[in-house]
């Protein structure tokens, strides 16, 4: 069973966004949920992406990412129409979602994908959200529009200041924090720096902080442990046990690290498909 | 002995047979016949088989080796009780499609279980041959002589009878050996059954986990596509659980019984300090990498990512350990390490492996284990500290439990380590299906037809019995097909469906 692409384009700087048929999956998925997927059955790569939105009716999904690697260029190069071989899901354990009060949400580049179903189910949980989005720079910054109807508050801005306000997320996350009453509970989304620096101004606020985390991994469903943290002093599968963790326990140092396992050989991946695809003409 | 010899040899047993004069005796004092083998430098560099199989006189030799005792104890020691007496009987008289049709009135898989079996602990450990001769290798090698039929390119034989339409739905949760014999028994008596399997690829573990130069894919692949022309319907890409709950299988999509026969599928780490270090692998994650995504290709069109490592320790003494030292040969280390805490004869890994490991170049640290992995700023593993043991009184297991010589530390320079100690139960099924039974490990409970707490739900294989054998996940199969179809025969007459 292959998925067709029913819809594409670039909404940012390296960062695609396409709906794609999976009717299954999108009658299952619940916010905080993720896919792996692989373009052929051969020599693929599988990879995790989160689950943007879904569409019940059409059978479809959305799916965001970031051109990074070999991958994920693989991907932005497929056209409206094309297919991707395999996609299983959804995966990792749904968002727990209730009535906390006021929450505040915190997206990060890419991160925001993930963060937006998350926003939306909070809001109709009947909380008042509070989004905070950054991203480097405009080019990078996804989905203000979205997050605009679901959030009672939104704060934006850019690292360099190209767009909105000019600061790194930790800035205003600190002044919300630091409002009384302070937020009842807080969901970071992003790089793994970002969410680590996040979750320090949380811990000092006192606020319970959830994050997702996103690693590499093999099958999504337990049985290969690569995507193993740190979570309190014990190790845990990102894939059956998360990908949501309590943010102020998350081992973040050493996830860093390990997520760098592969980046000569990425590095080189990529290069070989690069030059493939000048061969084949392709350009962005 | 040569070709030339082993034909005249062979030919003057077959006569004196004729006339009714092999004896016993004449029987026992024919050489057990080795498996031709890939040479042990030669193989070190590729992933093709290592055991090339017998040719037709080499089986023949051997099948006349069997003495055909009237109790035929080797029967016993099958979990699927093939009759091997008489298909070790029809090989020696040199028809193998009756040989092929004996084995397969039991067996599904006999290219499969001819290669991965652990004869020498079943089959082979009861020949009355081996029993005489004092050394179960010099039994009967049966699992050889499976393996030698089920690979004669048998053209005409016919896929497996179907019968008619039961209007039934099936669903088997796994495409592993277990999954693929309930899935086959479950069809030939008419049922509509749909395979659901994780991965991208069906086989299970016979396709992620055992390496090409043990099992070539292009087995598993064969018997997948009988599957299929029996009708069989298989899935990929569905996770049961998360895709759809085995609740939703049964109340929303018609299916009147359920196969859970996932696997173990959650690796157990030692609980060390530095095991979360870069390089540091479970033996599910390197194998996956290596075999499912044939990361041995990496540079030639693969993909996936794997430590393209120079010095690897291999932690365990089981099939899965060998299995990923020999991996990492393959791939390119210069040097393995395979790191066991009790002795060789301890070893549960099958003799066969155990030696080919060792004839190509693993090097077997006995009698160690790991302290802690050690890494550097980076992150990435460096060495691993290990502690010597001896071998004190017997535990439970009826093995001498190691005990560690205190003081005894050292280091070894490595930039990997396989961690292969075993796996736990995945809990995927326990945290989404509420009303099913398990023990205080993870494990269903089922009774001994495989039945489960949920009516109609049936399970087998490493996620009831932990870690186990393909052998022992077809037998499971096996038990728990007879009980769906004689629970759906039931149904039907009823009236309830």
């Amino acid at each position: 069973m292959s998925h067709r692409i029913v819809g594409k384009r670039q909404i940012g700087e390296d960062v695609f966004w396409a709906e794609v048929e999976a009717s299954l999956i999108a009658a299952a998925r619940k916010p905080g949920q993720f896919v792996i997927l692989s373009i052929d059955s051969g020599y693929s790569e599988r990879i995790p992406l989160t689950i943007a939105e879904a569409n019940r009716e059409k059978g479809t999904i959305e799916l965001i990412w970031q051109r990074v690697g070999k991958t994920t260029t693989e991907l932005a190069d497929l056209k409206e129409g094309d297919a991707i071989g395999n996609i299983a899901g959804p995966l990792g354990t749904p968002t727990h979602i209730t009535r906390y009060g006021t929450v505040v949400c915190v997206g990060g580049g890419i991160g925001n994908a993930p963060l937006l179903p998350i926003a939306t189910a909070l809001k109709h949980a009947g909380n008042r959200v509070i989004s905070i989005l950054g991203a480097r720079d405009k080019t990078r910054l996804i989905l203000e529009d979205r997050f605009a109807k679901v959030s009672d508050e939104l704060i934006v801005c850019t690292d360099d200041g190209s767009y909105a306000r000019k600061a790194l997320v930790t800035e205003p996350l600190k002044e919300v924090c630091g409002r009384n009453p302070r937020p009842d509970h807080a969901f970071i989304i992003g790089p793994t720096l970002m969410m680590k620096f996040c979750c320090e101004v949380t811990r000092q606020f006192g606020v319970p902080t959830q994050v997702s985390l996103n690693t590499i991994m093999v099958d999504g469903t337990g049985m290969c442990g690569g995507c193993r943290v740190e979570v309190d002093g014990k190790p845990k599968f990102v894939c059956v046990d998360g990908p949501e963790f309590d943010g102020h326990k998350v081992n973040f140092d050493l996830m860093i690290k390990r997520l760098n396992a592969y980046k000569a050989q990425e590095r080189q991946a990529h290069e070989r498909y690069r030059q493939h695809r000048c061969k084949l003409g392709l350009n962005d | 002995m040569t070709s030339d010899e082993r034909t005249r040899v062979l030919k003057d047993l077959l006569a004196k047979r004729d006339a009714g004069g092999l004896k016993t005796k004449d029987r026992m004092a024919i050489p057990p016949q080795a498996m031709p083998e890939q040479d042990a430098q030669a193989r070190r560099r590729n992933v093709n088989e290592v055991a090339q199989g017998y040719t037709e006189e080499q089986a023949r030799m051997e099948a006349l080796r069997c003495l055909q005792c009237k109790n035929a104890p080797c029967i016993e020691g099958c979990p699927i009780r093939i009759r091997i007496r008489d298909f070790v009987g029809a090989i020696a008289e040199g028809d193998y499609r009756k040989a092929l049709q004996i084995i397969k009135e039991n067996s599904l898989l006999p290219a499969v279980c001819g290669r991965v079996c652990p004869q020498e602990v079943q089959c082979q450990e009861k020949c009355t041959v081996g029993l005489s001769l004092k050394d179960v290798s010099k039994a009967v090698s049966i699992g050889r002589l499976e393996r030698f039929v089920a690979d004669l390119d048998h053209a005409d034989s016919a896929i497996p009878e179907v019968a008619p339409p039961t209007g039934v739905k099936v669903a088997i949760i796994g495409s592993g050996p277990g999954g693929i014999v309930v899935a086959a028994d479950a069809r030939r008596a008419g049922h509509d059954v749909t395979v659901f399997e994780a991965f991208h690829k069906p086989g299970g573990v016979m396709v992620y986990g055992i390496p090409e130069f043990r099992l070539p894919k292009a087995i598993v692949q064969g018997e997948i596509e009988t599957l299929k022309q029996m009708g069989v319907k298989i899935v990929t890409n569905f996770i049961v659980g998360r895709t759809r709950t085995i609740e939703q299988l049964m109340k929303e999509d018609g299916f009147d019984a359920v196969y859970i026969g996932v696997g173990a599928g959650l690796p157990s780490f030692m609980d060390i300090q530095g095991e979360s270090l870069v390089g540091v692998y479970s033996a599910n994650e390197y194998l996956t990498r290596a075999n499912l995504m044939k990361a041995y290709d990496f540079g030639a069109g693969a993909d996936t990512p794997i430590a393209l490592s120079k010095r690897v320790a291999v932690v365990g003494g089981g099939n899965v350990a060998m299995d990923s030292a020999r991996t990492a040969v393959r791939l390119g280390a210069e040097k393995v390490y395979l790191i066991y805490r009790r002795t060789e004869q301890e070893m549960p890994a099958r003799v066969e492996e155990v030696h080919h490991a060792q004839q190509e170049g693993v090097d077997f640290h006995l009698l160690q284990s790991p302290k802690r992995i050690i890494g550097d700023d980076k992150g990435q593993v460096v060495a691993i500290e290990c502690l010597r043991y001896e071998l004190g009184e017997p535990d439970a297991s009826g093995r001498r439990r190691p005990v560690a010589i205190p003081g005894s530390e050292f280091q070894i320079e490595v930039d990997a380590v396989i961690i292969a100690i075993g796996n736990l139960a995945n809990p995927l099924i326990r945290q989404t299906t509420p009303g099913l039974e398990f023990n205080k490990w993870g494990n269903i409970v089922v009774d001994e037809n495989c039945r489960t707490s949920m009516e109609g739900v049936y399970a087998g294989g490493d996620i009831v019995l932990g870690a186990a054998t393909v052998i022992l996940a077809m037998g499971q199969g096996r038990i728990a097909a007879a009980a769906i179809n004689d629970y759906l025969a039931r149904k039907s007459r009823s009236g309830t469906k």
